[in-house]
């Protein structure tokens, strides 16, 4: 790639490794890390990686601003990265400046639904937001019935939070807005919940491609270490085996992943092209989330199911990861029924289109 | 970090968009013309069909010019193969040819082969066999045994190989033959790559039958058959070598995983416009495999394209594609199950399934078993 990619991919590397590396984490025992994390990724200017140029935004390429999901992925960065960075885009749509700091973005499940009033209040719930108690901001998408989508700015001293936590551990909770007055608010032409569910699911299936790329060369090493009956458990060939057939699952995710970033570069979110890539992007690297990181564990034995060893952050992050903007089964029926509407010979054209 | 592992977004370039365009003008035309009829599985043998692909040169495509090759690019070539396959083209004259064989020749032959047979290939009038596995030589491809022996005039062989697909059929076969003992220290020493014409004296072909009663495998007998010098290819002792670069093309196109895709058109159409939620979700998953599948495949042929040698990835891409292609018929089955028996396309479909159910299992043993490739993935990752 570019050279400015290659600068930015090197940049969050360093800085997530440097200050958020699992291992130091887990070490630390506390949420000490997080502050210097979060201001090193602010600085970068990472958090506003989507945020238009004519909004202050430094004008990376989208595709590169995913990839810098992807390389938090492998470190397992448990900040409200994504969501800021999709923050960034989405209030971009809507022409609206994205302030300093976390933001959250909702709704991130098809069946929660924000409504927009006449008088520009903002009503509704949505379930299973990441990082809803965390955030300063909120960047939501809500609905004036069938006259279109407005995009809005809310601060997260306005809405009712109930917090939860995700599989992971990290914070998720349900957003409730009655009669909310935003920050700021724009009605965006050819916006719908679809957009925003696409660009949250590409995101998430770029975070689970980089958490598989880190588990997988944590497992290859560890059963080059690993001696067992007097020999690297590497040598083993039902060892090797799992492993390349994790290799496989990790390969597909990462291909799938940044190939449906890409398509979000290059095509607009209302073209079917794109709604298939992004939903094959999170029903195959969902279910890639949920064979490597079987694999990874049954590859470490015990001492990958113990609170010290690093794996953890990566394997429930994996599961939490696949559920958000919609986990494979509702994006399977729904690509399902984009082909079955096809018919059996509308299959490939559709495919070789995309 | 896992830069080990490849695959970069590649799209196929606006020349083989258009190409494909062009591809499914012939393959419309051939069908009304009833040269084939759509949707067959198994790549028939069909000389009339060979020779027209061939005058639309879309055999030997990416061959130097100067041996009648068109010198158009990989992603060009992959379009023709991936609509020839959907559409079930009988392509078995010219496919192993156009694959494997002519690139080989083109690399290790000497120039008056090259001159003699690659334009016969690229005329579509040329088939060709590979003959590795013998009866004790399978996934153990060193452990070859017929024998080719230097003589005064040229080599004698002597032994026999098995499985030979499309024997029967062939003009001629690439056959692996010993020519030294191996050594000490590498076992891999000793064998040889030849170019074998089919109607040589001494080579006597026995068919040997598939379940379903049908014939492409061959066992190949050698009796004190005569090579000519110069249809050694490559280095004597040395075929070891020669192996790697080849399979990287052998191992990652779109066949690898689209062998029983004839199944998945049936069944969208015994699903019809509108799915419930189980076949919708069924369907949706299937697609989106396959749909990755054929992106990991056109990155890597994008890699081949720009003079890479992605093996690790095309490993993978056969892995995943083969057993992916292998349980096709049986989820399809599962979903077919799940609907009404008296919708329209059902005797279609069980027609084209039961077929897909029989080739199953042959789909991860052929050209190398998973657990052998397995093996070769789990070397790519540095575990052996
Ligand atoms: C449809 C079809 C077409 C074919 N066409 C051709 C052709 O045109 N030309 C040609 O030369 N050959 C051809 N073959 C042969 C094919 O290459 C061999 O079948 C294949 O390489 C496996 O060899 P084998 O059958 O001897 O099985 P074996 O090598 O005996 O293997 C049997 C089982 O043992 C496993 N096994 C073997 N070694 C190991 C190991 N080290 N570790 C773990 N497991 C192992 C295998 O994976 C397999 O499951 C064809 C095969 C098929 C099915």
């Amino acid at each position: 790639m570019s050279e400015l990619s290659d600068l930015i991919a090197d940049t969050s590397e360093r800085i997530f490794h440097d200050l958020g590396d699992p291992q130091s984490v887990i070490n630390s025992g506390d949420g000490g890390w997080r502050p210097p994390l979060w201001s090193a990724i602010e600085e970068a200017g990472l958090s506003r990686a989507m945020v238009p140029e004519a909004l202050g935004g430094v004008g990376i390429p989208l595709a590169v601003a995913f990839d810098i999901l992807r390389i938090a992925g492998r470190h397992a960065v448990a900040l409200p990265l994504a969501e800021t960075v999709l923050a960034g885009w989405l209030l971009g749509r809507g022409g609206i400046s994205a302030p300093d700091g976390m933001i959250a973005v909702a709704p991130t499940q098809r069946h929660s639904r924000l409504s927009i009033d006449d008088r520009g209040r903002i009503t509704g719930r949505c379930d299973a937001v990441p990082f809803a108690g965390e955030v300063s901001h909120f960047a939501v998408l809500a609905q004036n019935g069938d006259a279109g989508c407005h995009v809005a700015l809310l601060s997260a001293d306005e809405v009712a939070v109930d917090a939860g936590h995700s599989i992971a551990g990290d914070d998720l909770g349900t957003v409730i807005c009655e009669a909310t007055e935003p920050l700021a608010a724009a009605k965006v032409d050819g916006l719908t919940q679809d957009s925003l569910m696409q660009f949250g699911a590409v995101a998430r299936a770029m975070q689970m491609a980089g958490a598989l790329e880190a588990l997988l060369d944590m497992s290859v090493q560890y059963a080059q270490e690993r001696v067992a009956f007097g020999r690297p458990i590497s040598k083993y060939q039902a060892v090797q085996h799992n492993l390349a057939r994790m290799a496989g699952e990790v390969a597909a995710a990462v291909a799938i992943a940044t190939s449906a970033a890409y398509a979000l570069e290059q095509g607009s979110e209302l073209d079917e092209a794109v709604l298939i890539e992004a939903a094959s992007a999170k029903i195959r690297v969902g279910e890639a989330a949920g064979e490597g990181a079987a694999i990874a564990h049954q590859v470490h034995g015990a001492i990958g199911y113990t609170m010290e060893h690093p794996l953890h952050r990566f394997a429930q992050r994996l599961w939490a990861w696949r559920d958000d903007f919609g986990g494979e089964v509702e994006w399977a029926e729904r690509l399902g029924r984009v082909y079955a509407s096809k018919g059996g010979l509308g299959m490939w054209p559709t495919v070789t289109a995309a | 970090m896992s830069s080990a592992i490849q695959f970069d977004p590649v799209r196929l370039p606006e020349e083989a968009e258009a190409l494909r365009v062009e591809v499914r003008a012939f393959i419309a035309e051939e069908v009304a013309a009833g040269t084939f009829e759509l949707g067959q599985p198994g790549r028939a043998f069909n000389l009339a069909f060979s020779r027209k692909v061939a005058q639309k040169g879309w055999i030997g495509m990416t061959w130097p010019k100067e041996y009648g090759g068109q010198e158009r690019s990989f992603l060009e070539r992959y379009v023709v193969n991936e609509e020839f396959l959907i559409a079930g083209a009988p392509t078995r004259v010219h496919f192993t040819a156009d694959r494997q064989s002519g690139p080989v020749i083109l690399k290790y032959a000497p120039e008056e082969i090259k001159r003699k047979i690659i334009p016969r290939i690229i005329a579509g009038e040329c088939t060709f066999s590979i003959g590795m596995s013998e009866p004790n030589s399978g996934s153990d491809l060193f452990a070859a045994s017929t024998k080719a022996e230097r003589t005064n005039e040229g080599w004698r062989i002597n032994g026999q190989k098995l499985w030979t697909s499309t024997a029967h059929q062939a003009d001629y076969m690439i056959g692996l033959f010993r020519t030294s003992p191996p050594t000490s220290d590498n076992r891999r020493h000793g064998l040889t790559q030849f170019l074998v014409d089919m109607k040589a004296d001494g080579i006597s072909t026995r068919p040997v039958y598939f379940p379903d009663g049908s014939h492409d495998f061959n066992e190949v007998i050698f009796d004190n058959t005569l090579i000519p010098d110069d249809h050694v290819l490559g280095e004597i002792d040395g075929a070891w070598k020669q192996a790697t670069a080849e399979l990287a093309y052998e191992r990652s196109g779109p066949e690898r995983f689209l062998e029983t895709i004839q199944v998945l058109i049936a069944l969208i159409e015994l699903i019809g416009p509108e799915p419930d939620s189980r076949a919708a979700e069924g369907l949706g998953r299937l697609m989106a495999q396959m749909f990755t599948m054929r992106r990991m495949s056109i990155s890597v042929a994008g890699m081949l394209s720009a003079g890479k040698e992605p093996v690790l990835e095309a490993s993978l891409v056969k892995d995943l594609g083969t057993i992916w292609e292998q349980k096709l018929p049986a989820l399809a089955r599962d979903l077919a199950a799940g609907l009404p028996f008296d919708r329209v396309g059902r005797a279609e479909f069980q027609k084209t399934l039961e077929h897909a159910i029989r080739i199953a299992p042959k789909l991860t043993i052929q050209g190398g078993t998973t657990e052998v490739l397995r093996g070769i993935i789990a070397r790519g990752l540095g575990l052996r």
